[in-house]
């Protein structure tokens, strides 16, 4: 399905602002899978998601999407084969149109836009159906701005908008960190049904380990650019937020080493 | 009443104009000021296509290309090159004030005894109501052409209004729309949106330069200064549109900018038949524009301001 390999980033090079956000990422996703991807702050979980969805383009290594070479496809066409829900829920919908016409322009993802109208009756029927699944109230108000709405509700909606034509691949870049906790597991509700519901493949980038103990069936945790633990099956149903909690500990502790050690070096040698 | 007659005549060819820099500022609050250029462009092309001969309807439609040509240009130079949006415009409205005078080979290209859209009104209008008649409106009594003339006018924007509120609810017209609200979104959603932005000045200066070419005939010549202060202007009957229609669907919005564009030609033919002098047009339009631009903003200040003082009270 997704297979990433040797893929490096370095965000401006050459410069005192030099980040080496990607660094030799080698990954492999397996149809179905739903891979929850932890880090520390900076660690390029972020990137990486960017990297995949063709926010920008990458300086070496491929990323292969369902057989097909996507490395150098602008962010649109690969649009034709990725949903995503952004972590502000201000990115995900155009606020000034209403909800219908968000949906609409979803239900035509990664296809040519022509001359036909828009909301056809069938469609807005269609839309109506699935926006009153999401139980939020909202199939009343399709005709009305989607900017009036609660950021849990446009999130939701987003949610629905990634997956309204089945992606290849789902991402999810930290949906829920800028809604509060009642609202945040609403979302996640949503999104493990839509996930389960459509059997999709899904990236979900998050900083709460209790969501990444409880949803998918791997987790991947990213520090300084590259991917330092890889867990699946029985293991990742294993591990528990203590687990991860002291992993996180260990990263920390070898990066003082790290440092540590360059100091010693240095007092001794140079 | 001929005065004013001629004054909505000129404000609904304008309308078109204001059509166009609603697509350019409103949609994409792209300030494109490559309408200065295109304006003047399509005036230009209208002319010298009719004085070599060329039939109206075809001269005009060709204004139309030539405008949109010229806003891909100015599309290409922002997305293609980075380079930003109002310096974009500058670029091509410079360099289209040198394309016109080679368009139309001279300064000022007068249309007189030529055949024009409006030639061919006034001669449908004299075959339907007879040479010389007068018609009773509210009292006074106009040339039946004049009448005619204003009717044909309306009659296209009509047209081309609900050509554009068409536009704007089909699939690649609701895409458009999101470019300009969310970028980001479009794009994961597989839209282009440079190709989204090109196409969207091109069919706005497309919109402008008809309007230049339409004024060109209605006032019998095509000057290359003419195009000086248009995007001002349109910018002007798009705010006065918005400020009387409070509704913002986008069929009210496209209406408001068609009687807002009426409405500032019709205060302008007043203020100058008051002897206001015609040298501080471009002043007080520009000034108007700027008073538009900051009020919204002045009066919440104000409003907020009073609200406190009566919570202090």
């Amino acid at each position: 399905m997704l297979e990433i390999t040797h893929l490096n980033k370095t965000f401006n090079p050459g410069t005192i602002n030099e980040v080496r956000a990607l660094q030799d990422v080698n990954l492999k996703i397996d149809p179905g899978s739903f891979v929850c991807v932890l880090g520390t702050n900076g660690s390029g979980k972020s990137t990486l998601l960017n990297a995949v969805a063709g926010t920008f383009l990458t300086d070496s290594g491929r990323i292969t999407l369902n057989g097909r070479d996507i490395t150098r496809w602008p962010e649109h066409r690969r649009a034709s084969a990725i949903g995503r829900v952004f972590q502000n829920p201000f990115s995900g919908t155009a606020p000034s149109m209403s909800i219908a016409e968000n949906l609409a322009l979803a239900a035509r993802r990664g296809r040519k836009r022509g001359l036909s109208w828009m909301l056809k009756p069938s469609l807005v029927n269609d839309l109506k159906k699935r926006v009153k699944d999401l139980n939020m109230g909202l199939e009343d108000r399709i005709d009305s701005a989607i900017g009036k709405l609660s950021g849990g509700q446009r999130q939701a909606l987003t949610l629905l908008m990634s997956s309204w034509l089945k992606p290849d691949l789902l991402l999810l870049d930290e949906h829920t960190a800028a809604l509060d906790p009642k609202t945040a597991g609403k979302v996640i509700e949503l999104t493990e049904r839509i996930v389960t519901e459509g059997k999709l493949t899904t990236m979900m980038v998050t900083h709460s380990m209790q969501q990444a103990v409880n949803l998918g069936d791997r987790i991947i945790m990213m520090h300084q650019g590259s991917i330092r633990y890889d867990f699946g099956g029985e293991e990742k149903k294993r591990l528990k937020v203590p687990d991860l909690l002291a992993l996180f500990d260990e990263l920390r502790r070898k990066d003082q080493i790290d440092n540590g050690v360059a100091d010693l070096l240095i007092a001794n040698y140079v | 009443m001929t005065l004013l007659l001629g004054s909505i005549t000129i404000g609904l060819v304008l309308a078109l104009l204001a059509l166009g820099i609603f697509i350019s500022f409103r949609i994409f609050s792209f300030p494109d000021i490559t309408a200065e250029g295109s304006f003047t462009f399509g005036a230009a092309i209208t002319a010298s296509l009719i004085v070599a001969g060329v039939n109206p309807a075809l001269a005009t439609l060709m204004a139309f290309f030539g405008g949109m040509v010229a806003g891909a240009a100015t599309g290409l130079i922002h997305t293609r090159f980075k380079i930003n949006p109002l310096l974009s415009g500058i670029l091509v409205m410079t360099a289209l004030y040198s394309v016109n005078l080679h368009v139309m080979g001279k300064s000022n290209v007068p249309l007189l005894s030529k055949n024009t859209l409006f030639t061919w009104f006034e001669k449908i209008a004299v075959a339907i109501s007879g040479q010389d008649t007068t018609v009773n409106v509210l009292g006074w009594s106009v040339a039946a052409r004049d009448l005619w003339t204003l009717l044909f006018c309306l009659l296209i924007i009509v047209a081309f209004s609900l050509l554009l509120l068409w536009f704007f609810r089909t699939n690649i017209g609701t895409a458009m729309r999101a470019t300009g609200d969310n970028d980001q979104m479009i794009r994961a959603l597989g839209v282009n949106t440079n190709g989204m932005i090109i196409f969207g000045l091109a069919l706005s200066n497309g919109f402008i330069a008809l309007a230049g070419s339409m004024l060109a005939q209605l006032q019998g010549f095509a000057d290359v200064q003419m195009g000086i202060g248009m995007m001002v202007w349109g910018l002007a009957s798009v705010i006065i549109g918005e400020a009387l229609i409070s509704d913002r669907s986008l069929g009210m919005v496209i209406a408001g900018a068609v009687i807002g564009s009426v409405l500032f030609r019709l205060l302008v033919a007043i203020a100058l038949r008051w002897g206001m002098n015609p040298n501080d047009l471009k002043l007080i339009t520009a000034a108007f524009v700027f008073i538009a631009l900051v009020l919204p903003g002045f009066m919440k200040k104000t409003k907020k301001i009073n609200l406190l003082s009566h919570k202090h009270a």
